[in-house]
C-alpha cells in the first residue's frame, strides 16, 4: 500500500503576538500543523496494521526557508520519503492553488491509496484542500476521521460527526481528513531524529509537475485580516485562597454577575 | 435570472440560509432557490418555500442515502447549474464543510468555509472567518464567476415564516452512488446542552488530572447556577462530549460570567469565549496567557480553589 500525507508547516499560532490589530509574524517559528502531526500518525498507524506499506509527506512550501526541518520532523516519526515543492506562485496560492498543486504532486509520485489529510490546516483551517483533491483525483472521501482500520473492502472508518459517530467502509484509492482525537501522534526519539537525515527528499518546482504559476493564481481576495479589539482589566486577585476567592466575590457582585 | 443557492443537511441552518439569502438576494436582484435531498427532501422543501425559497429543487434519489459528500456535490453543482447560481451557500456543518471544498472545485469556484458573517458590499458578498485560530477575522471576497460559501449554523438570525411556498422543482440529476458505505450510526453520550445561550459557563482544561475530578468541578457549576463546557482535549479523549467544546470547533459563547479552570487561554479556545461579559481564570501558572484576556486572575491550583469558590457562591 502507498499512503501519501500532504502536511503543511506553519507559523506556532502560540507565539503569534498581535500589534496594532494586526498579526506579528517576525521571529514566530515554523512548525508542522497539529492536525497534520495527527494525519502523519495515522499513516503510520495504517503501516504498522498494514505492513508492506510505504508512507510519503508531501508538502508545498509556502514561502518558509526552514521548510527542510519540519519535513525532517514527518520523517522523524516514521515517514519512509518526502516530497517538497517550492515555487514563488505557491506562496499566496490559495486552497484551489494548493489543491491543484498536490493533486499533480500525487500524480507524478505515481499515485496512492490514501490519502490523508488533517481536517484543517493549523493557520487556516478551511478544510477545503483535502476534498478538493479528492475531486481532483476523482476518488471518495471520508471527513473527520477518528479511527481507520485497513479492511472490508478496503478501508473501514469511524467519523466523528458531533452528537454521533458514523462507521463507514470503502475501496481504494480514498481520500480521508483525520480529527485531532483519532491520535496522540507520537514525539520523534533522538535515533530517529538523526536517521531522517538520511531518509529520501525529493525537491520539486512547479514546473515539475507540469504547472504554471497562473495555474495556481488565487480565486479568493482577503481584504482585512485583523484581530478584534480585546478590553479586558487584568486584575490579579492576591493573597492566599481564601482572600482570592473573597476578593473574586467582591468583584463579581460589584460587575452585577452574581445576582441570582 | 442568476440566483442564490442555499442548502444544509441541518434543517434549522438551511432555513437561515434561506432566510438571510433572501435578503441578500432581494439587495443584488437576485432569486434565491434552495436545495433538499434525501429522504426528507419534501417535508424540507415546504419548510425551506416557507423561509424564502422563491424555487426549491427537490431529489430523493436513493444515491443521496448517508448523505456522501461525492454524490450531494454532484447533486448540488448540477442544480447550480441548472438554478444559474451566483453564490451556493452551504451550511458548514461538518458535512456541508467537507462538501464546500468538494463542490467548489466541481465548479472551477472559490469557496470560503466556516463564514461566521457575511456582508454585502459594492454589489458583492464578503465573508468573514477566523484566521490565525482565531486570533484575527479575515474578510474575504470570491472572484469566479461561481461563490461558493459554507456558513456557521447560527450565523444568521431567522424571523417567523414569511408566508408563500417556494416553486417545487424535480431536476433530473442521474447520480452515481458513493463507493463509500454506511455500516452503522452510534450515538455520542451526553445529555443535550446548549451553550450559546448560556448565562454563567464553567470551562475545565488540561489542568484537570483524572476524568474522576470532574465530580468536583460538576458540584461547584451546581453551586453556581452554570454550564460545564472545556478545551478540546477533554472532548478528544471522551471525558466530555463534544457539545461541550468551546471555541474555534466549538461553541462561540457569550455568557454574562465565564470562569476558566486550568485552562491555558491558546486562541482556538479563547476565540470562543471572546464575547463574554466578565472573564474569570484560575491557573497555576501565573504566565498563563488566558490571564491576558481575563478581568480577574486567580493563581493557583484548581484542586485548592474549587472548593473554596464553591462554598463562596452558593446561594449567589
Ligand atoms: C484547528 C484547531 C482547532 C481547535 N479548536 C479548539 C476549540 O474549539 N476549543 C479548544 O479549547 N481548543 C481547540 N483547539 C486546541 C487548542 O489549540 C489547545 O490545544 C487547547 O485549547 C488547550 O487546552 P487546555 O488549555 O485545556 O490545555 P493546555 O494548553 O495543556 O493548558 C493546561 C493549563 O492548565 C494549567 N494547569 C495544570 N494543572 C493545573 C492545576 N492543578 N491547577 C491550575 N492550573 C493547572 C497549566 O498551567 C496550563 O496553563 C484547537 C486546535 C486546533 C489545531
Ligand atoms: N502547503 C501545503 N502543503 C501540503 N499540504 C497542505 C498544504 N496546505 C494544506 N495542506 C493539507 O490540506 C489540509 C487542509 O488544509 P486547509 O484546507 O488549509 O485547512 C491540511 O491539513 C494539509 O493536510
Amino acid at each position: 500500500m502507498k499512503i501519501i500525507v500532504p502536511v503543511k508547516t506553519n507559523p506556532d499560532l502560540q507565539m503569534v503576538r498581535i500589534k496594532n490589530r494586526q498579526p506579528v509574524l517576525e521571529a514566530v517559528p515554523y512548525i508542522l500543523g497539529d492536525l497534520d502531526k495527527n494525519a502523519v500518525e495515522a499513516a503510520l498507524q495504517l503501516q504498522a496494521e498494514a505492513g508492506d506499506t510505504q508512507v510519503i509527506a508531501l508538502t508545498l512550501n509556502q514561502g518558509n526557508r526552514k521548510i527542510k526541518d519540519t519535513m525532517k520532523e514527518a520523517l522523524a516519526m516514521g515517514a519512509d520519503e518526502a516530497y517538497i515543492v517550492t515555487d514563488d506562485a505557491l506562496v499566496d496560492t490559495d486552497q484551489a492553488g494548493k489543491a491543484l498543486a498536490i493533486a499533480k504532486a500525487i500524480e507524478t509520485i505515481g499515485g496512492a491509496d490514501v490519502i490523508i489529510f488533517g481536517e484543517g490546516s493549523h493557520d487556516g483551517y478551511s478544510g477545503q484542500v483535502g476534498p478538493r483533491v479528492a475531486e481532483l483525483l476523482g476518488v471518495p472521501e471520508i471527513g473527520f476521521a477518528r479511527k481507520l482500520t485497513p479492511g472490508g473492502p478496503g478501508i473501514q472508518a469511524e467519523r466523528s460527526m458531533g452528537d454521533f459517530i458514523e462507521v463507514l467502509e470503502a475501496p481504494l484509492p480514498i481520500v480521508i481528513t483525520v480529527a485531532s482525537e483519532i491520535n496522540e501522534p507520537r514525539i520523534p526519539t533522538l535515533m530517529n531524529i538523526m536517521k531522517a537525515g538520511k531518509k529520501p527528499s525529493t525537491d520539486w518546482t512547479l514546473a515539475d509537475l507540469g504547472l504554471e504559476a497562473a495555474d495556481v493564481a488565487p480565486k479568493n481576495k482577503i481584504l482585512s485580516n485583523l484581530a478584534e479589539e480585546q478590553d479586558r482589566k487584568n486584575i490579579m486577585l492576591e493573597g492566599d485562597v481564601n482572600a482570592q476567592v473573597a476578593a473574586l466575590i467582591d468583584a463579581l457582585t460589584r460587575e452585577g454577575v452574581l445576582e441570582a | 435570472m442568476a440566483d442564490i443557492l442555499v442548502y444544509s443537511d441541518s434543517l434549522n441552518t438551511a432555513k437561515e440560509l434561506a432566510f438571510k439569502g433572501k435578503e441578500f438576494a432581494a439587495a443584488l436582484g437576485m432569486g434565491i432557490s434552495a436545495a433538499a435531498l434525501g429522504a426528507d427532501a419534501d417535508e424540507t422543501a415546504a419548510q425551506l418555500g416557507a423561509f424564502g425559497a422563491d424555487r426549491v429543487f427537490v431529489s430523493k434519489d436513493a444515491a443521496l442515502e448517508g448523505l456522501q459528500t461525492d454524490v450531494v456535490s454532484d447533486a448540488l453543482a448540477k442544480i447550480a447549474k441548472e438554478a444559474d447560481a451566483t453564490y451556493v451557500m452551504v451550511g458548514s456543518t461538518r458535512r456541508g464543510k467537507e462538501l464546500a471544498g468538494r463542490l467548489a472545485q466541481k465548479l472551477g469556484a472559490g469557496a470560503v468555509t466556516d463564514v461566521n458573517s457575511v456582508e454585502l458590499e459594492d454589489g458583492k458578498l464578503v465573508a468573514a472567518r477566523f484566521k490565525f485560530g482565531g486570533a484575527t477575522v479575515a474578510r474575504e471576497t470570491v472572484d469566479t464567476d461561481i461563490k461558493v460559501f459554507a456558513v456557521m449554523p447560527k450565523a444568521f438570525e431567522i424571523e417567523d415564516p414569511v408566508a408563500g411556498a417556494g416553486t417545487v422543482v424535480t431536476p433530473d440529476l442521474s447520480l452515481t452512488p458513493s463507493a463509500v458505505k454506511l455500516v452503522e450510526t452510534k450515538p455520542k453520550e451526553g445529555a443535550a446542552v446548549n451553550l450559546d445561550a448560556a448565562d454563567r459557563l464553567v470551562c475545565i482544561g488540561r489542568g484537570l488530572g483524572a476524568k474522576d475530578d470532574l465530580t468536583i468541578v460538576e458540584a461547584f457549576c451546581t453551586a453556581l447556577g452554570g454550564e460545564l463546557g472545556c478545551t478540546k482535549s477533554l472532548c478528544d479523549w471522551e471525558w466530555l462530549a463534544e457539545n461541550r467544546l468551546v471555541g474555534l470547533s466549538g461553541a462561540k459563547t457569550k455568557p454574562s460570567l465565564y470562569i476558566s479552570l486550568g485552562i491555558s487561554g491558546q486562541v482556538q479556545h479563547t476565540v470562543g469565549i471572546s464575547s463574554s461579559k466578565v472573564i474569570v481564570a484560575v491557573n497555576k501558572d501565573d504566565k498563563a496567557l488566558i490571564f491576558n484576556h481575563a478581568d480577574y486572575g486567580i493563581v493557583g491550583d484548581i484542586y485548592d480553589v474549587i472548593p473554596v469558590l464553591t462554598e463562596a457562591v452558593k446561594g449567589k
